[in-house]
Formats: structure tokens, sequence, C-alpha cells
């Protein structure tokens, strides 16, 4: 035996785990300081307009209260509005808190309130006066896309909708079978458990250490520095937990800016937590209608595709997302028109939001798909294999992986696909409806250049260091199996270290690219390791790798052995004493290289399958089964792995069933902020998830083969759920989400 | 300087906290979430609304399992507070601990801490055998990442466990 119980590729407990069952996982707003400052953000209460006058005696005068900061007294930041740029901010002028009188939308913080405690700075928020000079405001998607426009500057790392193909127009009116619908996805809110705060404590001498609420701590830490003037050196930004991100910590939020500003200004430490009210005042998923035309011939072979999405975006920013794209590289057609639109509205700018673009488009184009199913007579599966492509039509690249048709088949198999009646309103039990829908999932398999170090130290220990974070995702885990398996230790004899932003360079975590790129540069530098250690144990008198080579040996067990005779080996730490060195170093970062993304297109695909029962009478939607089977190239760790699936997944049943951001267009005011009232799945809610992987091999996704699941699970969830619900009641809701009051009145 | 405002006198009281007597003063409206966070340094506790709407922070009081957001501080006079604090700690988890690791229960782990205590209280409590009835009575405890199936695992384990070792003393 050469090797140990692989680590790469088996179900392994997450290592942060103990930290997160017994309490001691720290979080943002969790960090102690001395004379701590607790900071309460007065939101503007109006959605456009100017802040006549702002009167903060009373508040200033409560007991306990610091200072209360207004655009009128805040410290100088920077001027011009490029320095508030972050890694991943779409064009346009980023948000400046405080920065004058002007009202952009409502819930803006307008004031700060700082005091020794929270419940005194949370008092005496309610003691400042605001007098408001209102405009005119349009916070409603479907009176403001009559104005919707091409957003004319791109945002870095959204690829706009590809050229025309064909002739779509004619090439639909021409279709024996055709369908052509709207499908409108209703504004969401992330929501992560924990509410995005940050603690900032002033160490003197103008350093500062930054606990933020973040996905990105450099991203977080350069936002600082360049709005605030201070050199990088003097901001470390720290995150080694985070309560839930989904995109929601991606660019630094307003309360990030409000800590700092006010600990810079008071010199002390200071904190700033947002209520779950006041997290409704900042990024959401945007409002997206989508308008699909599709044309087949009489076999259901695609003939026409037309897509045209326009989703709201803020007055100050133009923030894009990939809803359309989808609908020219999953299936073949030799006609596609796809057009992508956003239209200002007076609210915060969206953002990305889990799987941010993708079930968008595809609700749209996977519910149209189910239609022609229907309209063509054709198995909604056999439909898609009809269609199924080899390679990205958008661009020509061919994937460098694409296990699809394996998802179909796997996925149906333990569904039970073949037992399904075709006809709607078939299948019932009791009171009770049943209804089964399937859909495809697809979402990119990014990589970004990311850095990571390994030391090895004479007790044979590895840690391993990357500025990436663990937002829930598993990435200490994953990490840690790399590591130890590489040099072949156990998972005990391994440290990760993360989310600092004095460690090697790394992006924001999100679009499912960590666990390929951190990974990949864990991977690189135990490698280099590697290495070294053999150098150095081939140095050993009486060596027994004097003639060895690299393919000669294994690293197995905390030794380095001989695979041809593993009783001959050397202790890694013998190897490293005997060099006189206390520990080994080694710093690589990984990058996707130049020439893979020009020749080839790396994706994750999923087939959904979903059962639901509705009361027949009342309307009640109850989703008790999916099915959704992945194809994700390797797969690190099965148990983490099968978690963020199912996580998707129910997400993609609160799309479809239960979240919405609900605005009184009146006052352009969100009304539902709350989690009694925005309404996010609850244990009841989830039935049985299944999770399939489908086996892929991909050795051009990313040097370790992975492609990354933090997004695919959502995507095409909701598409499934409402084929479904069409499947039990023969109604066709093209709203989300579908609740009772719809489906009654559909 | 500006006054103290009327009704904000500390007032004392003497609760047990994870088996320890402790004496504190607290304003009247200091919520016991409140006073485990930030006066206590117990944030083992999570704040994921501070309106009852998610169950971030149950504790258990008195065994029982309820939202310590929605309990006023000065109103546990005489009382016992467990938090997750109390409930294992090091190579002394408790089994539902174990179990939630066991079965990758959580993902950030945010929710995780209120989710344990309300699980230990509903396996007391002795209301739930089935899935159904142990998703239903689970649905206070909120979590975004969606770890719901694996927390109904977790919680059925140690059921099994348990009517394994009640059978056994029964025997
Ligand atoms: S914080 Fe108490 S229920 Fe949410
Ligand atoms: S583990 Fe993240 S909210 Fe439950």
């Amino acid at each position: 035996m050469l090797k140990n119980d692989p680590h790469i590729g088996s179900p392994r407990n997450r290592v942060d785990g103990p930290a997160k069952v017994t309490g001691a996982a720290t979080y943002a707003a969790e960090f102690a300081a001395t004379d701590l400052g607790h900071g309460y953000i007065v939101e503007s209460a109006i959605a456009r307009g100017l802040i006549r006058s702002i009167n903060v005696a009373a508040a200033e005068a409560a007991p306990g209260v610091i200072k209360v900061f207004t655009h009128e007294n805040r410290p100088q930041t920077a001027w011009f509005t490029y320095k508030y740029r972050d890694q991943v901010g779409p064009p346009g002028s980023p948000f400046r808190p405080l920065y004058s009188e002007e009202i952009q939308y409502s819930g803006q913080p307008i004031a700060l309130v700082v005091a020794t405690s929270f419940d005194a700075a949370r008092d005496a928020a309610a003691l400042v006066i605001v007098e408001y000079a209102e405009k005119p405001h349009l916070t409603d998607l479907s009176i403001a896309r009559k104005d919707a426009y091409k957003p004319p500057k791109k945002r870095l790392g959204i690829a706009p909708p590809p050229d025309p193909r064909g002739d779509a127009v004619k090439a639909f009116s021409e279709a024996p079978v055709s369908v052509s619908a709207e499908y409108a996805i209703a504004p969401e809110h992330h929501n992560p458990m924990e509410p995005h705060a940050t603690t900032v404590i002033w160490e003197g001498d103008g350093k500062i250490t930054v606990h933020d609420k973040t996905q990105g701590v450099q991203n977080s830490q350069a936002y600082v520095a360049s709005v605030f003037g201070l050199s990088s050196d003097n901001v470390r930004v720290v995150a080694p937990y985070v309560g839930g991100g989904f995109g929601s910590g991606l660019r630094p939020q307003h309360q990030l800016f409000l800590a700092v500003m006010a600990s810079l200004a008071l010199e002390r430490s200071v904190r700033v937590e947002l209520t779950r009210q006041q997290m409704f005042g900042h990024v959401h998923r945007p409002e997206t209608i989508n308008a699909v035309a599709l044309g087949a011939d009489a076999d259901g072979k695609l003939v026409s595709i037309q897509h045209h999405a326009v989703a709201a975006t803020s007055q100050f920013e133009d923030h894009q997302e990939n809803v359309v794209n989808w609908s020219g590289m999953l299936y073949h057609a030799p006609n596609v028109d796809l057009r992508y639109e956003l239209a200002k509205l007076d609210i915060y700018s969206p953002g990305d939001m889990r799987a941010p673009g993708a079930p968008l488009g595809l609700f749209a184009l996977e519910s149209a798909m189910d239609e022609l199913a229907i309209a063509a007579k054709i198995d909604p599966i056999e439909l898609r294999l009809r269609n199924y492509t080899d390679h990205d039509e958008n661009d020509g690249k061919v994937f460098t992986s694409k296990e699809l048709r394996a998802c179909y088949r796997e996925g149906a198999e333990r569904f039970g696909w073949n037992k399904r009646n075709a006809r709607p309103c078939s299948m019932r039990d009791g009171r009770e409806l049943i209804g089964w829908g399937m859909a495809s999932g697809v979402w990119e398999a990014g990589m970004m250049k990311t850095a990571a170090r390994g030391v090895f130290t004479a007790d044979g220990r590895l840690e391993l260091s990357c500025a990436t974070s663990d937002i829930g995702t598993g990435t200490y885990t994953i990490l840690s199996q790399i590591g130890a398996e590489t040099l072949g230790l156990e998972m005990e004899q391994v440290t990760v270290k993360l989310a600092d932003s004095t460690l090697p360079a790394s992006p924001v975590q999100g679009g499912s690219w960590t666990a390929a790129s951190a990974g990949s540069a864990v991977m690189a530098a135990c490698q280099d390791l590697q290495a070294q250690l053999f150098k150095l144990a081939r140095k050993i008198d009486g060596s027994p790798f004097a003639d060895a080579s690299d393919d000669d040996i294994a690293f197995v067990n905390g030794r380095i052995l001989l695979r041809t005779n593993p009783a001959k080996s050397v202790l890694l730490a013998e190897a490293l004493a005997a060099s006189g060195e206390e520990k080994l170093e080694a710093e690589k970062s990984a990058s996707p290289g130049l020439i893979g993304p020009m020749r080839y297109a790396a994706y994750t695909h999923s087939a959904v399958f979903a059962e639901v029962r509705i009361d027949a009478e009342l309307g009640q939607i109850r989703v008790t089964r999916i099915v959704n089977a992945v194809a994700a190239g390797r797969i690190l760790n099965p148990k983490t792995a099968r978690s963020q699936i199912i996580g998707g997944v129910v997400w993609g049943i609160g799309m479809a069933l239960h979240e919405e951001t609900l605005t009184d267009h009146r006052l352009g005011r969100i009304m539902n902020h709350s989690l009694a009232e925005y309404h996010v799945p609850a244990n009841a809610d989830i039935y049985d998830i299944d999770v399939v992987f489908v086996e892929e091999h991909d050795d051009k996704a990313s040097p370790i083969g992975v492609k990354g699941l933090g997004e695919i699970g959502i995507v095409g969830t909701a598409a499934a759920i409402a084929n479904a619900i069409h499947h039990a009641t023969g109604k066709r809701l093209r709203s989300l989400p579908i609740t009772l009051d719809k489906l009654l009145a559909a | 300087m500006s006054q103290a405002r009327p009704g904000s006198a500390e007032i004392p009281i003497q609760i047990t906290i994870n088996g320890e007597r402790r004496c504190v003063e607290l304003q009247p409206w200091t919520t016991l979430l409140d006073l485990l966070r930030h006066d206590l340094a117990l944030t083992g506790t999570k704040k994921g609304c501070d309106h009852g709407q998610c169950g971030a922070c149950t504790v258990l009081i008195d065994g029982r399992r309820i939202n310590s957001c929605l309990q006023l501080a000065v109103m546990q006079d005489g009382k016992a507070i467990t938090t997750i604090e109390g409930i294992g700690q090091g190579s002394h988890l408790h089994p539902l601990q174990q179990a939630f690791i066991e079965r990758d229960a959580f993902q950030c782990g945010y929710c995780t801490p209120g989710q344990i205590c309300s699980g230990i209280a509903l396996i007391e409590e002795g209301n739930a055998v089935t899935r159904d009835e142990i998703r239903e009575l689970m649905s206070g405890n909120i979590c975004r990442c969606g770890a719901y199936p694996n927390i109904v695992d977790a919680i059925q384990d140690v059921l099994v466990q348990r009517s394994g070792v009640i059978r056994e003393a029964a025997e």
C-alpha cells in the first residue's frame, strides 16, 4: 500500500466544525475592544430628494452618546468617486455614505450615532430630527422598463450578449412549433443569517484592525485605504468566520465605511452592526423581466431562440449580470437573438446574489422549453437531448467537459421519471395534486489568480495560508484535504489560515471559483514543498533516494518512501532536521493561464427534477422531492459538496415559492423588511433533497480538475418547480415567487 | 452633562449562567441576548433579527428553549440559563454537537448554536419522532445556508441513540 486513505475525494467532516458547534467561532460583531464605541445608523425615510435640515442636538445630549456624524460634520474622505471603486463593482459612481444632502434611495444611511453602548446609540438615533425636500421617485420596474437601455459600459467579467446569429425573428415566424411569453422574477434580499457588521479596533498611531463581514478581506482593505487615504500597512482586515455571504459581502458595504470613519475620527475602536431591517437597505438581487420566444421544427429541433431581459439597477450604477447568454450556449440553434437591458430606479444598487443572473435567465428559458415540449408533444428530457450541443455557440469554443447527458440520465433514473404520466393533472393523491417537472442548470466553472503559502515545520506539521474566505463553503476543509494528501499527512497535522489581508493574495470569494483557485494554489505550494523535502531527504547520510527520481517516490504517512520498496523511507521531519532548518516555506500562485480560456469554455451543468404536491382547494404548494444531478468535475469532499448543492436547492425553493421584496411604490419604500414578512424557507418547507454527482473528468477547467459548486445548486431549481406546478395543475405560472394567490387566480 | 432618563436605574438580578451564579445590574430594557453578547461576552448566542423571527438567539432557560432576544434580562432573576458555551466544549461535546459535525448540519455556522440549543430541548420535549415532526418543531430556527435536511438527520441520530439507551436501561 503506497497511499494513505486518500483525503481528496473522501467525505470529511469540516475542520471548523468544533468551533462552530461550541460557539467558539467569532464573527465580525463579536470581537472585543476596550472603550468600544457602538454605532447605530439613521436611515432616510424618503426615496429621493434632499435633506433640508438634520437636527442632532437631542441625540447628542442623550446619555452615553459620544458623537453623531452626518453629511454636515463628517470627516474629509476621498473626493473622486473612482476612489470608492472596489474589485467587483459595476460601472458608475459607487455610493458614498454621508457624502452630501442628496437622498438617492429609501433606507440610505444619513447619520451615524456613536455611543458607549448599543442601546444608547439606538435610543439616541430615534432622536435625530430630519426635514426633507422630497422629489418625485420611481421604484416600479413595470413603469421604468419603457426607458430601458443597453448598458453603455460593460461590467468587468460579465460578457455582454453575443451578436445575433441568423434571423431569429424570421425563423420564429416560420417555425411549425413555437412558444413566446414573459417571465418575471421578484427582487430578493440575501439575508445572510449574520447581519452585516464591522468592528474596527483602533491600534493607535493611525493603525486599525478591521473585523468586517466580507467575502474579500483584501477588497475591503483596498477600499478602506483608498477612501480614507491610508497606507495599506495601516489597515488589516480579518474575517475568519462569515455568517453567510451569498454575494452580499462581495462589495464593501456602508457599515464598513461608517465604522472606519468613526474610528479614525474618534481615535477609538468602533463597531457598527446593521439590524435585520437595515439589511434591506443595501444589496439585493435585481428584479428582472425576461421575454423568451422559441421556435422549433416538428421534431422539436430549435430553429430560433430569442431572449430579451430587462433588469433593475440604481440611478448611480449599472449593475450587470449574465441573464440571457445562457440561452445561446445551452442548446443548439441556428438563429439566436439575445438582449440585455437595464432600467434605472431610485433604489440602492443591486448586486450579485447566489448565481447572479443564471437562475433568472434559466427560469425563463427552462420554463419556455417545458412549454415547447408540451407544444411539440415531446418528453422534456428528450427535447433537451435533441437540442444538445457540445460547444458554446456564443463564441464557438468547445467545452472543457460536459456530462449533462449523464445528469439527465442519472437524475431521471433516481427520480423515477419514466413513471411520469405526461398529461397535466394526471397524478393525484387524495386532495393533493402531484406534479413532476425538470429543468437544466448551468454555471461558469471559473478560476482566478490566487496565491497560497505552505510552511512545513520540524514537528511534522503543515500550515497553509491564503487570503481567501470561508463563508460556509468548506474552504478550510478542502484546503486541509489537499495539503494532507499532497504531503502524505493526517488532516489533524494541517492548519489552514484564511481571510486575513496580510496573507497571500486572493480575489473575493464568489462565482464558485474558490475551490478551483485557492485549491490549485495550495496544491502548487505543497508540490513545491514536496520537491524541497525530497531534495533534503536525498542529502541525508545513507539516503535510500540517492538514485531515485521524482517518479520513484511517494509521500505517505508523514514519510517519503520508495515506491518499489516502501520499507525504504525517510520521515519528513527527519529530512528537515538533518538540514538544520527549522521550517520549509513555499509560496505559489495559480492562474487560469492564457491559452486554455481562449480555446475552451468551462461550465458546470445540472439536471434538476422536482416533485410538488398541491392542495387542490387551498393551492398550498409543497416541494416534496428534489433530485439534483450535477456534473462539476472533481469532487474534493462529497460531504461538504452535497451540503453546497442542498443549500443551493433550498435557495431555489425560496426563489420559486417564497422570496420577494415588496415595495410600496407610492413611498418608494420596502414594506416587508423583516424575516417575518420576507419569507425564506424554514425547516418545514424542505423535504427530500437528493444530490447526485455524475462522473466528470476535466483536465482543463483548473489544474486540480475542480469546477466549483457554490452556485449550480440554485440554477434550474425554480424552473423545475414551476414546470412541476404546471404538470400538477395545468397552470403555467410565469412570475416568481409562485404564491397561493397567483396559483388560485391563474 | 446629560441627565439620566427616568426609569434607567440599574436593577440587580441573580442568575445562573452555564452553572455559574452571577449577580448583574441591568437597565430594565436590556434583553437577555444583549446581556449575553455585550455584557458577558458570551457571543456563542447569535443575533439574527432581534425580533423573535429567526431563532439564532435560542438558549435554554430552566431547560426550555427560548428566543433570548424576546426576553428582558431583568425577568430572569433566579433562573438558570444554558447557552451553547455551556452545552459542551473541547473533547466533551454533547451528542447533538457531535451529530451536527458528523452530518454536516451547518455551513456558515451562524444559526448553529441556536439550532443545537433548540434541538436539545426538542429531544427533551419528546414530541418529535418522525422527520415531519422534527421539521415542524425545528421551524423556529432559520438556516439561510439551507442545512435543514442535515439538521434533521443529526437530530434523528441522537433520538435513535437515545431510544437505544432508554431501551437498554429498561431491559
Ligand atoms: S435574534 Fe432572536 S429570534 Fe432572531
Ligand atoms: S449554517 Fe449558515 S445559517 Fe445555518
